[in-house]
């Protein structure tokens, strides 16, 4: 077993996060992983993007080969279409819904919404509607964390123990609203790689 | 392929931290004994410090200081292993040129304490004005690399070159790659090491580079060549595996676990050498080359082994790397060049255009970003001069770099730290003006003090704003070595005329009233400086947050 999944998303929403807690909880379960990512420059506005491989098996290269990622999970939908070069064709993406347009030119959302929904077995999240509900803003990123690990080899009680390290200082409103997004992101997952062939 | 969410059997037993490839280099300083640190900050290797910082605070016997620039860091390093303690010095790889006069005569002293100097190159120059390999200018001061391919080995090879450093009293160069740095995988650490009891090192003509004793000490380097090679040789961390067939491959560092990636396509394994310790051990490439007509070399930057290989082996054999163009020589690695140079077809690394239009979003300066009201008081202090090509605002390095893109297009330079003084000093002596520089706080600090000094000591008709945002912005926020309310003083200090330095508290509303100021200075026929304050808006929200 070997997993490749590519993260994407603007600067300042929390890729790089998501991508740590994966790896965290993917190395809970025991799997070997690597996982990588590019910033320096400043990058607030700009494309992020992060790799994360696991395996049963240990790995080698850092960098997921184009063409051979299983999972693309986007923080923001075109920039998790940007990436979709790096799907294998039996790949899906999984990404937030809404679109930030700090460019003048950010084509129809609808356009967009459908290119993901084009690839086999993908899912848009309505991360921010599912973090309102679950209490706090701050839940957005754990909704399509939550979503994602259901097309991967990791335990949902692995990323609840890895966020609730993470969130140990947050008031406690914060961590029970990404707890309870993160829930209702792997229900959806789940669903929705539910009729998988 | 979708695998069903499953427990896999753990395939190690020791406990694994989740680390950066930058943290390995940093714990696996502080388990070798490392007493001190230093460092100024660059991506990629900016998170060894932060670590190094974390558990300096959390232990209370490491020092970890961030410095002025890179040489100042080398040169504390040095005094440190003058007392007999080991010292780690990290830096991006166009820190090291900054260092390269003390990192070069310390490979000429008899170090007491080990020195670790951790370099990060930067391949494809994901944040970088260059590509430069750091083993070319190891190889120039003949100070021995190790180069780890994994997060793993970051953190052994960082203790084993604090062992090695002490061994032959030389400093040893930890070539990194941004890859690494900015990988996270799980890492064993072993035992600590105690730190070393302070001792001076000795004889102290051994650390005194006054002709003679260099003459002296030059001969005794080249004499332990020798040795130094015979380690190399003797290197756990350089491995050959048997194969098939008459064409072998040569790896080293990183680069292997692309070439690993894909060679399991190939119908046979060929014979493989990978080289993690410099320099080369040129018996074992001897030995490795026995029989075959044909080496495809591998490495992640330069081809550095490729070109040594030429020499060492004549042209017996068919050498192909990037430097014959069987990989391209610009770049960084993939592991779809890789399998091309394997023969392959192009299957990997097509590069898909997404299905629909996707809009580029170039990095900006953020909103609220003091450097936005800086280059918009500049562009109404110019308005009147022009065209373009008749005045010069050399810029420098930093967030405000982003100034050359649009909407800003406000610099025409950056080139390296601390370039923009001089080169307005220059542009302005050969006639362009207005001639004005645009620097950071800690730019300024860490490469622009000296050449303000020229500027003044000829009262040079140009102007240089200082954009002051009380942080190292770009690496993400360290503190900037001296405070910043000391800039004004700095400056004052070196002697610039005070009715021509201002310090301006920026405010959007305040955009007018600065583009007055600079306007009234670039007319001022001598050195002007205006130093232009307002906190970094990330640090400004992190202090709020926490």
């Amino acid at each position: 077993m070997k997993l490749n999944a590519v993260l994407a998303g603007v600067g300042g929403q929390g890729v790089v996060t998501v991508a740590r807690l994966l790896a965290q909880a993917a190395l809970l379960d025991g799997l070997e992983i690597t996982q990588g990512e590019l910033h320096g420059m400043s990058q607030r506005g700009g494309t992020v993007h992060a790799q994360l491989r696991m395996s049963d098996q240990p790995l080698e290269s850092p960098q997921v080969p184009k063409g051979r990622a299983d999972l693309i999970i986007g923080m923001e939908p075109s920039e998790a279409l940007r990436f979709s070069g790096w799907l294998s064709p039996t790949g899906h993406i999984v990404s937030a819904m809404a679109p930030v347009e700090n460019v003048p030119d950010y084509p129809p959302i609808e356009g967009i919404h459908k290119a993901i929904m084009a690839f086999d077995h993908s899912l848009l999240v309505d991360a921010r509607t599912i973090a309102k509900a679950a209490g706090s803003l701050r839940a957005e990123n754990f909704a399509v964390a939550g979503a994602a690990i259901a097309y991967l080899p990791i335990k949902l009680e692995s990323l609840e123990a890895c966020i609730l390290e993470k969130s140990v200082r947050w008031k406690e409103r914060d961590r029970d609203a990404a707890i309870a997004a993160m829930k209702v992101g792997y229900a959806l997952g789940l669903e929705a790689h539910a009729a998988k062939v | 392929m979708i695998t069903t969410p499953s427990a896999a059997a753990p395939t190690e037993t020791k406990p694994r931290e989740l680390m950066l490839g930058d943290e390995a280099v940093a714990t696996g300083a502080v388990d070798a004994g490392a007493t001190c640190a230093y460092a100024y900050p660059g991506t990629p290797s900016t998170e060894i410090f932060a670590r190094m910082i974390a558990e300096a605070d959390a232990r209370g016997d490491i020092t970890a200081h961030w410095t002025a620039n890179e040489k100042s860091a080398m040169e504390a390093a040095l005094g440190a292993s003058l007392a007999g303690r080991r010292v780690l010095v990290t830096m991006k790889h166009v820190g090291l040129n900054v260092a390269m006069d003390p990192f070069v005569n310390s490979a000429l002293l008899a170090l007491g304490g080990g020195i670790v100097v951790a370099v990060a190159d930067d391949p494809g120059m994901h944040s970088s004005q260059n590509e430069q390999d750091s083993r070319f200018l190891a190889d120039f001061a003949r100070v021995p690399i190790l180069e780890p391919a994994t997060a793993q080995d970051a953190y052994d090879m960082t203790r084993a070159a604090f062992d090695l450093s002490e061994a032959i009293h030389r400093p040893v160069l930890l070539r990194l790659v941004t890859r690494l740095c900015h990988e996270r995988a799980g890492v064993a650490r072993e035992e600590a090491r105690p730190q070393n009891e302070l001792k001076k090192a000795g004889p102290l003509k051994d650390w005194t580079l006054l002709p003679a004793n260099s003459r002296r000490l030059w001969q005794g380097m080249l004499d332990q060549a020798g040795e130094i090679e015979a380690r190399s040789e003797g290197s756990p961390f350089n491995k050959r595996s048997a194969g098939s067939g008459t064409m072998g491959v040569i790896t080293s560092g990183i680069a292997r676990r692309y070439y690993m990636e894909v060679a399991p396509e190939l119908d046979e394994l060929p014979p493989h050498l990978h080289i993690g310790a410099y320099p080369l051990p040129a018996d074992a490439i001897r030995a490795f080359t026995e029989g075959l007509d044909e080496i495809l070399i591998v490495e992640e930057g330069y081809p550095f082994i490729e070109r040594q290989l030429t020499s060492l082996l004549g042209s017996r054999l068919k050498v192909r790397g990037r430097k014959s163009g069987a990989i391209p020589e610009a770049g960084e690695l993939t592991p779809g060049l890789v399998r091309l140079a394997l023969g392959f077809d192009h299957l990997m690394d097509v590069n898909m255009p997404p299905p629909a239009a996707i809009p580029g979003r170039p990095p900006q300066l953020c909103q609220g970003c003091v450097h936005r009201d800086a280059y918009a008081a500049m562009a109404i202090a110019l308005e009147e001069y022009g065209p373009r090509e008749s005045y010069v605002v050399a810029g420098d390095i930093g967030c405000y770099t982003l100034g050359a893109l649009p909407p800003h297009q406000a610099i025409d330079s950056c080139v390296c730290m601390g370039a923009s003084i001089g080169m307005a000093k220059g542009a302005s002596d050969a006639g362009l003006k207005p001639a004005l520089a645009v620097i950071g706080d800690s730019t300024f600090l860490h490469s622009g003090v000296t050449p303000l000094m020229d500027a003044v000591s000829h009262d040079t008709d140009m102007t240089l704003l200082i954009l002051d945002n009380e942080t190292v912005a770009m690496t993400g926020g360290q503190p900037t070595v001296l405070n910043d309310s000391r800039l004004e003083p700095i400056v004052l200090g070196l002697g610039a005329n005070p009715d021509h330095v201002h310090a301006f508290n920026a405010h959007p509303r305040k955009t007018a009233e600065l583009g007055a100021l600079i306007k009234a200075e670039i007319e001022h026929p001598g050195l002007s400086v205006v130093i232009i304050i307002r906190e970094c808006i990330q640090t400004a929200r992190g202090k709020k947050k926490s």
